[in-house]
């Protein structure tokens, strides 16, 4: 077992483009739950709009790449539409159950077989990415960590895309309106006395956090070239939510270094375990039994966050979407 | 799909283990087909008597494998990856008189969908012909399916109506109480004990676990006041560690319980499996009971006392926590026994089986109104009966999405639910 290898294992994770679009989407969540107190269940549903929506477009009516995102862009608008104007004026609990829901009727949706030459029902869909690696400005080579060209513009993307949604949503949460925002997180009642419309405000909310989503879902996608519908189930939701409640769900900075961490202790747990069952140390569980042992302790992980430490590593234990 | 996504993952992350310890392709493994993790399998039987020694081939992604048919007519053929495959029998080997049925389709596509083992029926016999469109038999075989599938959402249903009622805890962990009962009878009668004996320590098993789950977790959680949706988050994570655990126990494949294949009753122009009418009748008689508790008994009372307002059920003399450990306890009965007659429903155990109907579950607690026991019991029976005769103009792999549909339009023009109270709720 090579302690180098795996940290360099966890360190190459933190920066992978899965990691980036783990970060986009949590950010997406911090903006829904954290500043406004949006209980959005249904990420990984927009995500899935996201990454189909620029998959189809593609592949059905040969759009160019940027046509393609904006299609994407304009779906997750409208999945938010649909699923806040039921919603919106509920209470938390029915946001939740509802986003979570339309989640898995979308992924039901794109796994049906009638469905198949569009979505390419559980195969899903792939060779989509092309035009996105067209707009590739680095020559070929060798980049450093080893990567290629095409693994090197792809991190450089996605985290550019990170940091600039990172800077959008600070300036707009330091904004009048961000401020609004907090407000209904903790008092709606409070803020719809002062002749505010917070039905409007919490859908604005919901359409910016979702656009995050999409954006995320395509970052997610387009390194693999394919997109399946079982990586958008309601266990990617709940790994979002792992990674915001680690970084601190009211904050900037603490979605991407929630997913940083979350991706790190992956990559260490698994590689110790395998390690450590390679070199016959541990022989009482093989490597399938040892990749489930660590989500066993996502869970907990998950359990134990929202018990002991709700705020987060950045967060400010004042500034909770709860009491 | 959770098995989908963890390979996804594990791949993602380092170089994936479990496929390169997958042997390359080879064009007949005859012998080692037990060595991929991926199978093709199915039954063969004519008119209920196996067929063994007929000879079925998988082609697909590169390679070609082939199984003969046991004595008691199955096969099985290990395939190296999750795709498509073109599946064939070879009709020269079948026994004398023997025929596919009419519109039987040889060769025939099987693939994959998030699971390792797919199975393909080919059925024989002259005269039979497949997938006949009769709507009058479909309407009332359909019906009481969904009647039978309404009854065991609403035993669970009920459980998480009368938690969230007593706690407004919406309980993502309710699904692995629903698996956790269906587990145990699995493993017990694995254990070689009679099947009434592993039913009932199953239900003791799952009260068990709601009892303990309430005084380790929740009731300390509430004792520190802690919010509604930082309750709702760390139900979350127990369903994902929990659900792990059940799968590091219990592996991932689906397993049958005993007597899970039944014979059909006739009902002249339609037929029901014995096992969906038992599961009727099992779940009406525990719903009525629970109806009877709830309406008749002091513990009945008292709990829609605490359901309705626990600070005035409490200043009146109640013992709010002891009817909250009460309502756990029975919860856990009654998903264990959801669990159990989904099994059979399915028909199989997998450790994501309850995951599979929670929201299905959610959807009719919340049609009938959140926190009423009756409505739970009302919008569980929508559910289930939609979700069957759904697959009369939907394909079968939409079914779910009607009743998901429709709960989400009845929350745009009845946000209380069906019997819920009208107040607000915004």
């Amino acid at each position: 077992m090579n302690f180098l290898d795996i940290l360099g294992g966890a360190l190459g994770e933190m920066l992978s483009p899965t990691t980036a679009a783990y970060a986009l989407a949590a950010l997406g969540l911090a903006v829904h739950f954290g500043y406004s107190g949006l209980l959005n269940f249904g990420q990984a549903g927009f995500m899935a709009v996201g990454a189909y929506a620029f998959a189809v477009s593609t592949l059905q009516w040969h759009v160019p790449f940027i046509v393609g995102l904006l299609i994407a862009v304009v779906c997750a608008v409208i999945f938010a539409f649909i699923l806040g104007i039921p919603t919106l004026r509920l209470r938390a609990d029915y946001l939740a159950i509802v986003t979570i829901a339309a989640a898995e009727i979308l992924r039901y949706i794109v796994t049906t077989n009638k469905l198949t030459p569009l979505t390419g029902s559980a195969n899903g869909l792939a060779a989509f990415e092309g035009g996105f690696f067209d707009l590739n400005p680095f020559p070929p080579g060798t980049y450093p960590l080893g990567m290629s060209n095409r693994d090197f513009f792809v991190r450089v993307v996605g985290w550019v895309v990170v940091a600039l949604a990172c800077l959008v949503v600070w300036l707009l949460m330091r904004s009048p309106w961000g401020r609004v925002l907090k407000g209904i997180r903790e008092d709606e009642n409070a803020v719809r006395s002062l002749g505010k419309n917070v039905y409007a405000y919490k859908m604005q909310a919901l359409v910016i956090g979702g656009v995050l989503g999409a954006l995320a879902g395509m970052v997610f996608t387009l390194p693999r070239g394919a997109v399946q519908p079982a990586n958008y189930g309601t266990e990617l939701t709940f790994f979002l939510y792992t990674c915001l409640l680690l970084g601190g769900m009211a904050t900037i900075l603490g979605p991407v270094i929630g997913a940083m961490i979350f991706w790190a202790v992956l990559s260490l747990t698994q590689g110790i375990l395998y390690g450590l069952i390679e070199s016959g140390t541990v022989t009482f569980i093989n490597t399938v039994q040892a990749g489930q042992l660590r989500y066993i302790l996502v869970g907990v992980a998950l359990m134990l966050l929202m018990i002991f430490r709700p705020q987060g590593v950045l967060g400010n234990k004042k500034e909770l979407a709860f009491a | 799909m959770v098995a989908a996504l963890f390979a996804v993952t594990v791949s993602m992350l380092l170089a994936a283990p479990a496929a390169e310890a997958a042997p390359t392709p080879s064009p007949a493994p005859t012998g080692s087909q037990q060595n991929y993790p991926n199978s093709i399998s199915g039954l063969l039987r004519n008119n209920g008597v196996p067929l063994k020694g007929v000879k079925i081939t998988a082609k697909g992604n590169g390679f070609e494998g082939s199984a003969t048919s046991a004595a008691n007519g199955s096969w099985s053929i290990g395939v190296p990856t999750q795709g498509t495959y073109t599946v064939e029998l070879d009709t020269g080997t079948l026994p004398q008189g023997v025929k596919l049925a009419e519109g039987e389709k040889n060769p025939r596509e099987v693939s994959f969908s998030n699971t390792s083992n797919v199975s393909t029926l080919f059925v024989f016999g002259q005269g039979i012909v497949v997938q006949k469109v009769d709507i009058f038999s479909q309407v009332p075989e359909r019906l009481v399916a969904g009647l039978s599938f309404g009854l065991l959402l609403a035993l669970a249903a009920v459980g998480l109506s009368l938690i969230f009622g007593t706690t407004g805890l919406t309980n993502f962990a309710h699904g692995e109480m629903v698996t956790l009962g269906a587990v145990l009878v699995f493993g017990l009668s694995a254990a070689g004990l009679p099947f009434w004996i592993c039913i009932i320590l199953a239900l003791i098993g799952g009260g068990l676990w709601g009892y303990l789950q309430d005084a380790a977790l929740w009731r300390p959680l509430r004792q520190r006041g802690t919010g509604l949706v930082p309750m709702m988050i760390v139900s979350i994570g127990l369903a994902l560690a929990v659900r792990y655990i059940i799968l590091y126990n219990f592996g991932g494949a689906t397993q049958q319980l005993p007597y899970s294949q039944s014979p059909q009753v006739n009902f002249g122009s339609f037929a029901v499996s014995q096992n969906t009418l038992v599961s009727l009748a099992v779940s009406l008689v525990v719903l009525l009971g629970v109806a009877f508790l709830l309406l008749r008994t002091r513990v009945g009372k008292a709990t829609r006392a605490v359901a309705d307002n626990p600070a005035l059920a409490a200043a009146s003399g109640i013992d709010v926590d002891n009817v909250i450990r009460i309502v756990w306890t029975v919860g856990g009965v009654l998903a264990a026994l959801g669990g159990i007659l989904w099994a059979y429903y399915r028909p199989g155990v997998t450790f994501d089986m309850g995951q599979q109907i929670l929201l299905l579950i959610f959807a009719g607690v919340t049609l009938g109104g959140l926190g009423t026991v009756f409505g739970a019991l009302v919008g569980s029976l929508i559910v289930g009966v939609l979700v069957e005769l759904s697959t009369l103009w939907l394909d079968a792999d939409l079914k779910y999405v009607g009743a998901l549909a429709i709960m989400i339009i009845v929350l745009l023009f009845r946000p209380q639910g069906i019997l819920g109270r009208r107040e607000r709720v915004g």
